[in-house]
């Protein structure tokens, strides 16, 4: 079947699909991780975009059960060079087109992916169509530009949690974390629990005195999709717990925090999406390899005279990857030490937000 | 950290003769170490006994020694140079054998040389089979120890079944002076793998390169097609085998520079060992630069006189640093090279001593397309993956003698095996069948099987191409050529077909980073897309 990928600059690509039919509309970006695509595919960060990966062979080990990173996929779309008609792998348990119909994703390939990227680069992220269905240039092209985009829209609300629940109840468990869900991957609960936490998970819009109520050593501010500034009920809750409980904020609840702490945030331009991107920690000057996936980013210069510590930076660009509170036990890294996909170099950050809780614990 | 201030010379050893196992990949290295070192302003000390070198070319190093690599020649030229240390890491095997022997004299404490790169005992754990086996039991790995040695030394075999090991492991008593032999599991059939993996004094550890093999263990890595990245293991499963890498490369303690690490998972179970880590720049580091655009020894060199990967820039990027683990966004393929038809006495086919004599290395945005690219680099006279056994490819006629024959040379792996599976997908055996018979991973098979139903499909249109096969053909890496030979039309009338349906081959970059920051070496592969 006939597929096609109608970006906002009027660039066409042409394809075959390999995921399910209809239509859909999200911010084209580019993933440059060589595995893990099963973990890209169920990352709700990416609600909202329409993803490409740049290895060109996609679906070679298939997908299974035990690496979701979420309840289902939310990403948009998926375009690849080649679709492996065969998936070859001891724990694969169906393929990956067959997933992708069965969640009602379309998937496209047969794509120049690197042209695609060139654009992408060049261009920045931009609305895109993807269809089995219209192949009416035109008509495309009017839905893509009457569509919503990513900035100033709230797609927390669509991924995260209708109703709060217990991730783990464990015996022998040290310490209990509250983890507020704006589209968390399970690899930050399975670290918690690695890390002997009982976790319970809350929905995005649980205020600072429900999440307190619960009387947690910590609360982890998670990944989610889209743009900081389009959810000011969060960076409200968040701004309500600083001082009161240890916190550490991932990616979008990095931005947050840093929205939190009075920082700003901006759109960057093609955003970081990969599993390679090096981090300096600026205390120690290690670089650690790091699994990335942002489109906005907190402003490096909007937080100098705050009370907020830069931690790590992105030594690609120089954004800021990393903050801490300077007298409060709350910090915060733009990456994923939680990985899934990606190098498990900054792991130890899993470590770090035990130690804190541990120190406030004893006070 | 800056550069080191406090050496001022260095001597480099090279590898030698090239010999099977070690040609010119080493030069490649040397070389690179030499230049960069003298731009760094150290004083370069070269010995090599092989004048048919670039490395010894004039200029690229301050002096160099054309004499035999043996502790005693390298010995008076220490003694007479006196340099402040020796890089013994890029010039392969010969190089650190030489090293050690320097060391084990005392030639090196007596004339105050530091070894730089990978000090004497990381060397010694690295390249110690018990050692090393030590080692990784420390930090909770299994490894099992080459099948080469799986029954240690001379009488070394691999017992197929239970007659079998007992003939061997008679024989293997009888020529062991101690009656001892070691028996172990044997890796024989499970998937191989390897990591090209760097390191700098400030225990940044960066991947460079992921590789697997087609063949799965039991042919010397050297005798192998290779591809990089790895093709079928997911994130997870990669990320174990990363930090197993990295592991590897704390523990056995080479502190600066590149290490090989290979790695055999069990196909079913997934289960995974660690076969065995060369601390030195390798056959594989090669392969490895060029395959990425990244130049591991030349980052080496900078590594090993102090500098950290952070301060290091990419070449080809510029502004982004070497610290970073390259994405690709193509297919390498590495085919080696053998020439038994100039050894017409020699066993042709292929074990764990490795037989090739060099290799070829084509690129492509599909594994299928870079396969048949390398077939042809070979200069075999087959312009991709051309039959072997079949003259008339229209009416493949499957004769008894002709299957036997194919058994057997799928399940025996030998130089032309890449050859014989095309010819058993022409002779219709199915995945299933080719897998139990060679045990390569399906997921090669599926994408063999795809060019040549493709080259059936061509076969079956050939009075009417339809455009899109052709352009289909062109992607899955076919020569005008063989599509010559297929259509029964010249060359150029191919060619000009292909022109007039704008179907041209497409220049990409290999940039390191797929694509993402802008490319500034003008390094190009040709594709069709």
């Amino acid at each position: 079947m006939q597929a096609i990928l109608v970006l906002e600059d009027g660039t066409i690509f042409k394809g075959y699909s390999f995921g399910a039919s209809g239509e859909s509309l999200g911010e084209v970006v580019f993933n440059t991780s060589m595995a893990g695509y099963q973990e890209i595919i169920t990352d709700p960060s990416y609600k909202g975009q329409i993803v490409t990966m740049t290895y060109p062979l996609i679906g070679n080990y298939g997908i299974n059960k035990e690496d979701v990173e979420s309840r289902r996929p939310f990403l948009e779309g998926l375009v690849v060079k080649e679709y492996s008609k065969i998936a070859s792998n001891w724990r694969k348990e169906q393929g990956l087109g067959e997933y992708l119909k069965e969640n009602n994703i379309l998937g496209i390939e047969g794509i120049d992916t690197r042209q695609l990227t060139l654009r992408i680069r060049e261009q920045g992220s931009m609305k895109s169509i993807l269809s089995t269905v219209d192949f009416d240039e035109n008509s495309l092209m009017n839905k893509v530009k009457a569509s919503r985009g990513l900035v100033g829209v709230d797609l927390v609300k669509e991924v995260t949690i209708p109703r709060k629940y217990t991730y783990t109840q464990i015996k022998d468990a040290k310490f209990k974390v509250v983890v507020l869900d704006c589209g968390v991957k399970y690899n930050i609960l399975r670290e918690l629990l690695r890390y002997k936490c009982n976790v319970t998970v809350l929905p995005a819009q649980a205020t600072a005195k429900e999440i307190l109520d619960i009387h947690p050593d910590g609360v982890l501010l998670s990944n989610g999709p889209g743009d900081p500034a389009a959810v000011g009920y969060v960076v409200k809750t968040v701004a309500a717990l600083i001082g009161h409980v240890p916190i550490f904020g991932i990616c979008l609840g990095h931005q947050m925090l840093g929205l939190a702490l009075g920082g700003k945030t901006y759109k960057l331009k093609f955003g970081h999406h990969g599993a390679n991107h090096p981090v300096k920690d600026l205390k120690t000057g290690k670089v650690y390899i790091t699994s990335q996936n942002h489109g906005f980013c907190v402003d490096i210069d909007s937080l100098s005279k705050k009370d907020v510590q830069l931690t790590h930076v992105n030594l690609n660009d120089g954004t800021l990857e990393g903050l801490r509170h300077k007298k409060l036990p709350v910090f915060s890294v733009q990456f994923h030490p939680e990985a899934a996909p990606g190098p498990h170099d900054a792991e130890y950050l899993f470590a770090e937000f035990a130690r804190l809780m541990q120190k406030s614990k004893k006070r | 950290m800056p550069k080191r201030t406090d050496i001022k010379k260095i001597l480099i050893i090279g590898s030698g003769p090239i010999v099977i196992g070690q040609a010119c990949e080493f030069d490649y290295s040397g070389t690179q170490a030499c230049k960069v070192l003298k731009q760094e302003g150290y004083h370069i000390v070269l010995v090599n006994s092989n004048p048919a070198t670039i490395m010894t070319d004039p200029g690229i190093a301050d002096k160099t020694y054309i004499e035999p690599i043996t502790v005693e020649v390298v010995e008076k030229i220490i003694a007479k140079e006196k340099p402040d240390a020796l890089l013994p890491t890029l010039g392969g095997q010969t190089a650190l054998n030489t090293t050690m022997g320097l060391a084990q004299k005392g030639v090196l404490k007596k004339y105050k040389v530091e070894t730089i790169g990978a000090d004497i005992n990381a060397i010694k754990k690295g390249e110690d089979r018990q050692l090393f086996k030590a080692a990784m039991k420390k930090i909770g790995f299994s490894i099992i120890i080459r099948p080469s040695f799986t029954m240690g030394g001379a009488g070394g075999a691999i017992a197929y079944n239970i007659e079998e090991f007992k003939i061997l492991a008679k024989r293997g008593l009888e020529s062991s002076i101690i009656s001892e032999i070691l028996v172990e599991e044997s890796v024989i059939g499970w998937k191989e793998f390897e990591l090209e993996v760097m390191r700098d004094l400030k225990d940044n550890v960066v991947v460079i390169c992921t590789i697997e093999n087609f063949d799965p263990m039991g042919v010397h890595t050297g005798d192998s097609i290779t591809v990089a990245p790895i093709q079928t293991l997911t994130n997870k499963e990669y990320q174990i085998m990363r930090n197993a890498a990295i592991a590897c490369i704390r523990e056995i303690g080479v502190s600066t520079g590149g290490s090989n690490i290979q790695f055999a998972i069990h196909p079913e179970t997934g289960r995974m060992v660690v076969i065995e880590m060369n601390p030195r720049v390798s056959r594989s580091s090669a392969l490895s630069s060029k395959a990425t655009g990244f130049p591991i020894a030349k980052i080496a060199a900078k590594l090993a006189v102090g500098y950290t990967l952070d301060e290091i820039p990419n070449d080809i990027t510029q502004l982004t640093p070497a610290c970073f683990e390259p994405a690709i966004d193509y297919c390498v393929v590495k085919i080696p090279r053998f020439t038994f038809e100039k050894f017409a006495l020699a066993d042709s086919t292929l074990g764990i001593s490795m037989k090739s004599v060099g290799e070829a290395m084509a690129i492509g945005r599909t594994f299928k397309e870079a396969l048949q690219k390398g077939l042809r680099a070979l200069e075999l006279k087959k312009f991709g993956l051309e039959s072997i056994l079949f003259k008339d490819q229209e009416e493949v006629k499957i004769e008894n003698d002709v299957l036997d024959k194919l058994y057997r040379k799928l399940r025996q792996p030998n130089a032309e095996r890449i050859f014989y599976i095309g010819d058993a997908f022409r002779a219709k055996l199915d995945i299933e069948m080719i897998h139990d018979l060679t045990k390569i991973d399906r997921w090669f098979l599926h994408n063999i099987k795809e060019i040549i139903d493709c080259e059936r499909e061509i076969l079956n249109n050939k009075n009417d191409l339809p455009p899109e096969l052709l352009k289909k053909a062109k992607e899955y890496g076919f020569s005008d050529k063989q599509l010559s030979q297929l259509l029964s039309l010249s060359e150029a009338e191919i060619y000009n077909l292909r022109k007039s349906l704008n179907i041209i081959p497409d220049f990409k970059l290999v940039d390191t980073c797929a694509a993402e920051f802008k490319a500034h070496t003008p390094y190009f592969y040709s594709t069709y897309e």
